[in-house]
């Protein structure tokens, strides 16, 4: 049977990522437990939720630059509002998705470049924050915390909510007729709109579904922090980009891969814990993991480049 | 033989005027569609031909006339053109390259709902490919990017064609035939005579003549926005129909040059693969590369350029000028004005100290403009003002402004119409005449005629070289479909 392009696509970021896990293993065969299992991806989960809402995003061609601080608004809405008064909590959480929604239907009417916007929206989302919780604090609404600190049998939480998200959005992106639509916007957005369909309704329904992700996004953080701060998700931004591309996603077409993007969240938060077993010191963690991102993309272009070869001969 | 009128209008557009800022692109047409006919449109670009499809399709909006589908004026707009059965299928195509026939399927089909929509969605498709394509061994499980220029057109047609519930009334096909080969366009031609058989009815749009005059049962001929003449096919041949477009039939034959290439060639590449012939051209001349669509010609152009230059650390070729096939993916700079997208190939020559004089460009500009007839009251407006052939001699232009003494052509006059035609082709041939060579890969064989030689492709080799009075149809057929016959 021939491998279709999208299964090539998913190759590498699996590669990669049993290859950084067997070098785990291999520097601490303690990890290899399920305490050990829980500890190296916890952290993965909520990166995960992020990376998702950054790949709707991507899916039609649009990059989000508040993401970050979107995330540690709605953590903070979760640290204080959620926990106190959860009415008012789901409220606002309910609000901050209908205005994602109404950034995306801006952004088209408008013809406005995302970046731009949201640009703008990540200080305003930074500002809400400070403004919920000017210093560190609060606490995680019991539920979010015993979901997160949940012991399935067998099978460490961190790895059972990471392939339920993955089943989940691969469910809604890559099979159900809305995804298809959605990556078609992505693909050719002229031709969606001659065969009937709004294209301003798609991107507004894309962008709350991925304001909507972002915001478990932040729940689950609380629930694994115990407290928040206004600060607290800036890096996820950054990080939810390089775990789509890592996953196989592409900035423009609508090339995405849910299952993909979830692996690359797993690999960023792995890459981490690897550099600290290396006793790599801090100062130079950063750098390193960017070299490790080169060295993944890289061999995706190597491997990119063999099939259109093999395509045209 | 049934008459016009006592056929049901499927589609009726009277007294349409739609103006783009100054200029007019429909000034009062009429276009009247009735079921089960085979409506031919033909006119050259920037008639009105596009517009007056997108004003059908719902698209746009006319700013004075009326469209009636099936009798009513009641709505206007895409959803309404779709529930009344209007299906298009564009000169550029249409489909989202990122996911799979069956998924493109979908998003024609609004009516492909609910559970299990993807093996419904498969089955529709396979069905209509098969029928209009038969053996076509396209797999449709398969992302569009995956499949060759020509295998997507042949699924934007299938998907047009196939209806859900209830068959399409009008399939409007814009250029349909402009990647396919012989073979194909043969199907789907025959494809529209058992769907207009049946009580459908297809507005075809083609440059190619002689597939209008065999397929359609009518002809409406499109200049400057209006409709000047509307008669039955057989009423017309190739002659009077290029006639009331506007052009004046030319003899086609060229003095070719005669003598024997000689000297060094300026440009040579071995035999591809290791069979057929090696590749050779001197200077002046016009080389043709013939042949089935897809079978190794465009990358036998890359090739030749890529030896000139190098794939790891590209640097501008100044002996090497590229025009590229297809428009939109790697032709024009879509927002850049249309002097920007014709002077950046000779920005070097054009700039001292590496700041680009605006008035030389300017000079470059205007010369060409008017050389070439871009019509267009600015050159500063945008390329994508421009109607397709218009864009396509920017393109050209962009070529032939550089020094390069070599120019590679691949497959340029994709959907561009008789007249400007006529015009690329003197301006090469004069070009050809003061030293410059050609290589160009073209489908039609018109084209192919006017070259000096022919090296036929098969199978990504050359299998055969042409030279002057040896280049005509049956010999270029001959040699594309040996092997297939001898096996």
């Amino acid at each position: 049977m021939k491998l279709s392009s999208s299964t090539i696509r998913l190759i590498i970021p699996a590669a990669s990522l049993a290859l950084l896990l067997a070098a785990v293993f291999y520097m601490q065969p303690r990890a290899m437990s399920y305490t050990g299992l829980n500890l190296l991806f916890n952290l993965a989960v909520p990166i995960a939720l992020a990376t998702i809402a950054q790949m709707l995003i991507m899916a039609v061609n649009d990059l989000d630059l508040s993401m970050g601080t979107f995330v540690s608004f709605c953590a903070c809405v979760a640290a204080t509002l959620l926990q106190t008064s959860p009415a008012t909590g789901i409220l606002i959480f309910l609000g901050a998705i209908a205005v994602y929604a109404a950034i995306g239907v801006v952004i088209h009417v408008r013809q406005l470049p995302s970046i731009v916007v949201t640009l703008g929206m990540s200080f305003v989302w930074g500002g809400l924050a400070v403004l919920m919780l000017p210093s560190p604090g609060g606490s995680a609404p019991v539920w979010a915390r015993w979901l997160m600190t949940a012991k399935p049998p067998i099978v460490p939480m961190a790895i059972v909510a990471s392939i339920l998200i993955a089943a989940v959005t691969h469910f809604i992106v890559m099979r159900s007729s809305f995804g298809v639509v959605v990556r078609g916007v992505g693909g050719n957005d002229r031709s969606v709109e001659r065969a009937g369909w709004s294209v301003i309704r798609l991107r507004a329904a894309t962008y709350a579904l991925a304001g909507f992700f972002a915001v478990l996004s932040g729940i689950a953080l609380v629930g694994l922090t115990t407290s928040a701060d206004a600060n607290i998700a800036l890096r996820y931004t950054l990080l939810s980009i390089a775990g789509v591309i890592l996953g196989g996603g592409e900035f423009v077409g609508g090339k995405v891969s849910p299952i993909g993007a979830v692996i690359g969240a797993l690999t960023l938060t792995l890459a981490g814990s690897f550099l600290s077993f290396m006793r790599i010191s801090p100062d130079w963690q950063i750098g390193a993991q960017g070299a490790i991102l080169v060295v993944v993309l890289a061999l995706r272009l190597a491997l990119n480049r063999l099939e259109t070869r093999e395509k045209t001969q | 033989m049934i008459t016009a009128h006592e056929r049901q209008e499927v589609v009726a557009a009277r007294g349409i005027r739609v103006t783009f800022g100054a200029v007019k692109a429909l000034d009062g047409a009429d276009l009247v569609i009735h079921s089960g006919e085979c409506l031919g449109l033909v006119g050259h670009n920037g008639a009105g031909k596009s517009t007056i499809v997108n004003v059908i399709n719902g698209g746009l909006t006319p700013h004075e006339g009326t469209v009636s589908y099936s009798g009513s004026t009641d709505a206007h707009g895409i959803a309404t053109a779709r529930a009344n059965g209007v299906r298009c299928v564009f000169q550029e195509l249409s489909l989202c390259p990122n996911l799979t026939v069956n998924e493109n399927t979908r998003i024609m089909h609004a009516g492909l709902k609910g559970w299990n929509w993807r093996a419904r969605a498969l089955k529709l498709v396979e069905a209509q490919l098969a029928e209009v394509f038969p053996g076509h061994r396209i797999d449709c499980d398969s992302t569009v990017d995956d499949l060759s220029i020509a295998e997507r057109q042949m699924v934007e047609i299938a998907i047009s064609f196939a209806g859900t519930d209830q068959p399409p009334k009008l399939v409007i096909l814009d250029e349909p035939t402009s990647s396919l080969d012989a073979g194909l366009a043969a199907q789907l031609m025959a494809y529209i005579r058992r769907f207009v058989g049946k009580g459908g009815s297809v507005l075809l749009i083609s440059h190619i003549l002689g597939e209008i005059l065999s397929t359609c049962d009518r002809v409406v001929v499109m200049k400057d926005g209006r409709v000047v003449a509307d008669r039955q096919a057989s009423e017309f041949s190739t002659r009077t129909l290029v006639e009331a477009m506007g052009n004046v039939v030319r003899e086609q034959e060229w003095q070719r040059a005669v003598d024997k290439p000689s000297g060094t060639p300026v440009l040579s590449m071995p035999p591809r693969r290791g069979r057929g012939l090696s590749f050779e051209a001197y200077r002046g001349e016009m080389i043709g590369f013939a042949g089935l669509g897809g079978h190794g010609q465009t990358q036998a152009l890359l090739d030749l350029y890529l030896s000139r230059n190098s794939n790891w650390w590209p640097s501008r070729a100044e002996e090497l000028a590229f025009v590229a096939g297809d428009r939109s993916l790697n032709g024009t700079f879509p927002l850049w004005s249309i002097l920007k997208n014709l002077s950046i190939a000779s920005l070097g020559g054009l700039s001292s100290r590496s700041l680009v004089d605006a008035g030389r460009e300017k000079a470059l500009g205007a010369g060409w403009k008017q050389r070439i007839e871009i019509r267009t009251p600015d050159m500063d407006n945008r390329i994508l003002s421009l109607s397709g052939g218009n864009q396509q001699k920017v393109l050209f232009a962009r070529a032939l402004a550089t020094t390069a003494r070599t120019v590679l052509m691949d497959d340029p006059m994709r959907g561009v119409d008789v007249g400007t035609k006529q015009e690329v082709y003197d301006i090469l041939r004069s070009e050809a005449a003061t030293g410059r060579t050609f290589v160009w890969y073209s489908t039609e064989m018109d084209e192919i005629r006017l070259c000096d030689r022919v090296y036929v492709f098969r199978e990504g080799a050359i299998v055969a070289e042409l030279v002057g009075d040896e280049i005509t149809e049956k010999n270029v057929l001959a040699s594309s479909f040996a092997a297939g016959e001898a096996a």
